[in-house]
């Protein structure tokens, strides 16, 4: 059997060292090794969004990455954005406007939305609609986590003018 | 009484300080679930866990002639390998009928296939080990000796007497029919200046929970209790059913379900898979936890739909309909699934096809019939889309024979709105409905002249826009009437217990679930108000047998309704206590006191008398100093039952205004709007976000979602990449609108909502394809309505 290999990272700002199998993907050795069980797994097959985490700073679906490819990398989850408070905005729209109900694709859609306001001071709603169309939601048919983003895109707009 | 939903200018009882019913206030413990910090079932970890993988019938149909796992069980981290014989040993088979469903018939079912599996998907063999991929790895070589059989794959040919019986013992693949004769049918059509005859079509789909079903089975051997940590809609259910097939008393049974990522109907019922899980704990005295992956949820996780509806309507020329005809035919996989069966869609269709309308003349027949596919039972909305497209897709058609526009055909059917209470043609009973109002609240939202003129301009440009209308009715707080009358012990009665802690606060443990509707936060709202509690004091506790009262769960929209109403009256018992207990400290009466804020305050002037919290230190504390005779009791427990109506009966229409390209055959969603009235609204962004996200459950039946079965009963597409679900990009903004006829059955007034979105999404979009394409001759009946299907409607394919 293939052994496991020596990986070092960085996740969440803290320094991670592990042995794994080359096999393993970074969803499962999030969840599994880290404990990190807020990134969560839908598919496994790279469609439905559940699972993205930020590596090097670029949203990735964690289930499409090995852990050995992970290697030096810089692993931010939901866990990790929520505690230095950098979406918290973000999280609060989505408190005020209801924009999850069963929360399971709530972690990585907030990474991916934050993913968008990063890149888009203003984006409008198709832009929303599209950046976040490799985010399934089953529970609330989009429309109040479009505009949870929106809310919180302008608000951003708001406070930088 | 009927109003519509306007701000009221005087103030109310609901407008105290803590008053939170009809109110948008935020669900309590979000936060948990934005920081990633919830627990679902795939997140728990036990000591001593070992992982179940199933290996899963490549076939349709096949005999099982062996089974080798003794390379499987050499490899590493294999705990066991077991099969259904050997599981046989602590679980029993169970059959999925109902007694009031006369004549459903099914065979006994196992937790793991024994020498035949009648379906691509069903488990023939656990594999148990340290770690899910080492279950994985071993599972690969379990070797099976299969006999592959003929597989009955069409519903329409199921009952020829060509085709193989798939369980011989029932003597035909018919499990279930259901005739209805009301009215006079015949002469209705007879007198009718026309009638219209369609077949509607309707794809296979399933609910594609984003979390997959997921169990923990604990089996304790030193205690002889089975704890079931599993993502259920239904607690107490799951409890009973466990008990009863591992030989248990329910005492030994608890189930815990924390947060649930998703459900619609999917997880209300009992897979074999989970209670193979529960007997291989119990078998291997240890943990055992089972998380499907995606491609056993779209092959094991109930399918739903998959009807063939051929329906007639007459009508005379000033548009009254004379009658309605339906001649319905369903596939529900080999077995009627349990407890719940797979008769109660195809029942609801025949039930509900009709329902907003005035005529007597009424005939239905349904049946539902075995195939070797995989099981199919109760999702989100369960018949109601098939019974609103047929009814809304006919109305359509007979407006169009007739040259009437589709608004007014149906103002002049509606029943009108008071002309309540009455009974519909199928023998449901309403107690009070707003179709006209309802209406009328939609035109003007979606400004209807507005539209038509618009895709009138537009089709002189070749841009074809359509508006799709669908009045529905809606089946919400179901009673015994459901199951329990046809012997299944899913109670229909829900129970809140609610008490004043030793500082002040409020803890409410309920029989309703919450999986994300906002079960926790409407109990809260309802506590609050009437204990005159600010919300952050109450604490609601869900889904544990052990520590909530016994109740049904959360489904049929009954949270709410049921759960609601035993909210407020177990607060309005402890009300009264703590007012009791004041006023014996304070030397004053009952009468005299009122509760604001978190104090015990004056009723006339409001003011403070004594905190909640010291009231607590006392009574808990304290005792000693209170008058002789008093007997504080600080929680207070009730439930609720619907009794009178069967079914709380809501209603509601719908449109959708869309584009198709007739050059893809590609359908545009613009703009769609909902008016619905559940009576009292007590929370309208909660009402309205499960009305939103029930509409884009329909509109992905419409338009995208469809399990492919090939003629050997192989599903092609299981996995999400090829099975589409709506997406953000293609979803439209939706408009939702309220006329609030509150039941009078609870002090409450509350109906439930859940099913009204899915309920006429698919109707709307079908009508406003139609209506888009009505410059090309063409009719389309079938859902979803695919590139393929609009395509080959215009002769382009």
């Amino acid at each position: 059997m293939t052994t496991a290999v020596a990986i070092s990272l960085s996740v969440n700002g803290e320094r991670v060292e592990a042995n794994v199998l080359p096999r393993l993907n970074l969803a499962d050795f999030l969840r599994e090794h880290l404990k990190l069980t807020g990134t969560h797994v839908g598919c496994e097959h790279g469609v439905c969004g559940a699972c993205t985490v930020r590596v090097n700073g670029d949203i990735v679906r964690s289930c499409l990455l090995l852990a050995v490819q992970a290697h030096n990398a810089t692993v931010e989850t939901i866990e990790g954005v929520s505690d230095s408070g950098e979406i918290a905005d973000l999280q609060s729209a989505f408190r005020e406007r209801n924009a999850l109900q069963c929360g399971f694709c709530t972690p990585g859609m907030l990474m991916a939305a934050q993913d968008l306001l990063k890149q888009s001071s203003c984006p409008d709603r198709e832009q929303i609609r599209e950046h976040l169309s490799g985010n399934y939601c089953r529970c609330t048919g989009y429309q109040a986590v479009i505009d949870a983003i929106e809310t919180t895109a302008r608000a951003r707009a708001e406070r930088l003018s | 009484m009927t109003s519509e939903q306007e701000k009221s200018e005087t103030l109310s009882a609901l407008d105290r300080p803590n008053s939170y019913i009809g109110k948008t206030v935020p669900r309590p413990n979000l936060d948990r679930l934005m920081q990633g910090r919830g627990l679902y079932v795939s997140d728990i970890e036990l000591p001593r866990m070992v992982h179940v993988v199933f290996l899963r019938s490549p076939h349709a149909h096949a005999n099982i002639k062996g089974i080798d796992a003794s390379m499987a069980k050499r490899m590493p981290g294999v705990v066991a390998v077991v099969s259904g014989k050997e599981l046989s040993a602590v679980i029993t088979p169970w059959v999925g009928v109902l007694s009031h469903l006369k004549g459903l018939k099914s065979a006994p079912q196992r937790a793991i296939a024994v020498d035949r599996a009648c379906w691509q998907g069903e488990a023939v063999a656990a594999v148990v080990a340290s770690s899910r991929a080492q279950a994985e790895d071993a599972a690969e070589l379990v070797s099976v000796d299969y006999e592959e059989l003929d597989a009955v794959t069409d519903m329409r040919s199921a009952l020829d007497p060509a085709t193989a019986v798939i369980h011989v013992s029932l003597g035909d693949n018919l499990a279930f029919e259901r005739n209805h004769d009301s009215g006079a049918v015949d002469q209705a059509f007879a007198e009718s200046d026309e009638v219209v005859e369609a077949e509607f079509v309707f794809g296979r789909h399933t609910g594609v929970t984003l979390e997959p079903r997921a169990v923990v089975a604990d089996w304790n051997a030193a205690e002889a209790r089975l704890t079931i940590y599993q993502g259920t809609q239904a607690p107490h259910m799951v409890q009973n059913i466990a008990a009863l097939h591992l030989g248990l008393k329910e005492s030994q049974v608890r189930v815990v379900c924390k947060d649930v990522g998703g459900s619609f109907g999917i997880k209300v019922h009992i897979y074999a898979d989970e209670m193979a899980t529960y007997a291989l704990s119990k078998l291997l005295r240890r943990p055992v936890k089972f998380v499907a992956d995606r491609v056993e949820s779209f092959n094991t996780d109930i399918h739903a739909r998959d009807h063939r509806c051929k329906g007639k309507i007459g009508v005379k020329r000033d548009g009254t309909i004379t009658a309605f005809e339906i001649d319905d035919l369903t596939g529900i996989g080999p077995y009627s699934m349990y407890p719940r069966t797979s008769a109660i869609e195809a029942n609801q269709v025949v039930n509900l096809v009709g329902g907003p309308y005035l005529t007597r003349n009424y005939r239905a027949r349904a049946r539902v019939v075995f195939q070797n596919k995989n099981v199919m039972c109760q999702y989100r909305a369960v018949g109601h889309p098939i019974a609103c497209s047929v009814t809304e897709g006919l109305v359509d058609l007979a407006a169009m024979k007739i040259g009437m526009d589709p608004i007014e055909i149906r103002r002049r059917n509606l029943i009108a709105d008071d002309a309540y209470p009455c009974g519909s043609p199928s023998g449901l009973r309403f107690e009070q409905l707003s179709h006209h109002a309802a209406l009328a609240k939609l035109v003007k939202m979606m400004d209807y002249d507005a539209l038509r003129a618009e895709q009138t301009a537009l089709r002189a440009k070749n841009i074809h826009r359509g508006i799709g209308i669908a009045s529905f009715i809606e089946v919400t707080n179901p009673s015994a009437a459901f199951y329990g009358v046809g012997g299944a012990k899913i109670s229909s009665q829900d129970g809140v217990a609610v008490r004043l802690d030793a500082q002040g606060s409020v803890i409410c443990q309920t029989s309703i679930t919450e999986q994300g509707q906002g079960s926790e936060s409407l109990t809260a709202q309802i506590v609050g108000s009437v204990l005159g509690v600010s919300m952050d004091r109450v604490r609601v506790i869900l889904g544990d047998t052990d520590n909530t009262p016994y109740g049904g769960g959360t489904w049929a929209s009954r949270g709410a309704g049921i759960g609601g109403e035993a909210a407020l009256q177990a607060a309005k018992v402890l009300r009264k206590n703590i007012l009791d207990v004041a006023a014996a400290v304070l030397q004053s009466t009952s009468g005299e006191l009122d509760i604001v804020n978190n104090g015990v305050v004056n009723a006339v002037d409001g003011t403070p008398r004594i905190d909640l919290s010291e009231l607590a230190r006392i009574v808990y504390f304290r005792p000693d100093t209170l008058p002789p005779g008093i007997q504080p009791e600080f929680m207070a427990t009730r439930h609720f039952v619907p009794r009178e109506y069967p079914f709380a009966f809501t209603n509601g229409v719908q449109a959708s205004w869309l584009e198709v390209d007739v050059d893809t055959g590609f359908v545009k969603l613009l703009k769609h709007w909902v008016v619905e009235d559940c009576g009292t609204i007590i929370n309208p962004q909660l009402v309205d976000e499960q009305i939103r996200g029930g509409v884009v459950q329909g509109l992905g039946a419409a338009l995208f979602e469809k399990c492919v079965y090939d003629e050997r009963g192989q599903l092609t597409n299981a996995n999400m990449a090829d099975y589409l679900v709506p997406m953000s990009g293609e979803m439209p903004d939706i408009d939702v609108g309220h006329v609030v006829s509150p039941t009078l059955e609870t002090e409450l007034g509350a109906k439930g909502a859940g099913e009204a979105g899915t309920a006429g999404a698919a109707a709307a979009v079908t009508n406003a394809t139609n209506d888009a394409l009505r410059p090309f001759g063409t009719i389309i009946t079938e859902i979803p309505l695919t590139p393929q299907v609009i395509l080959t409607a215009l002769g382009r394919i």
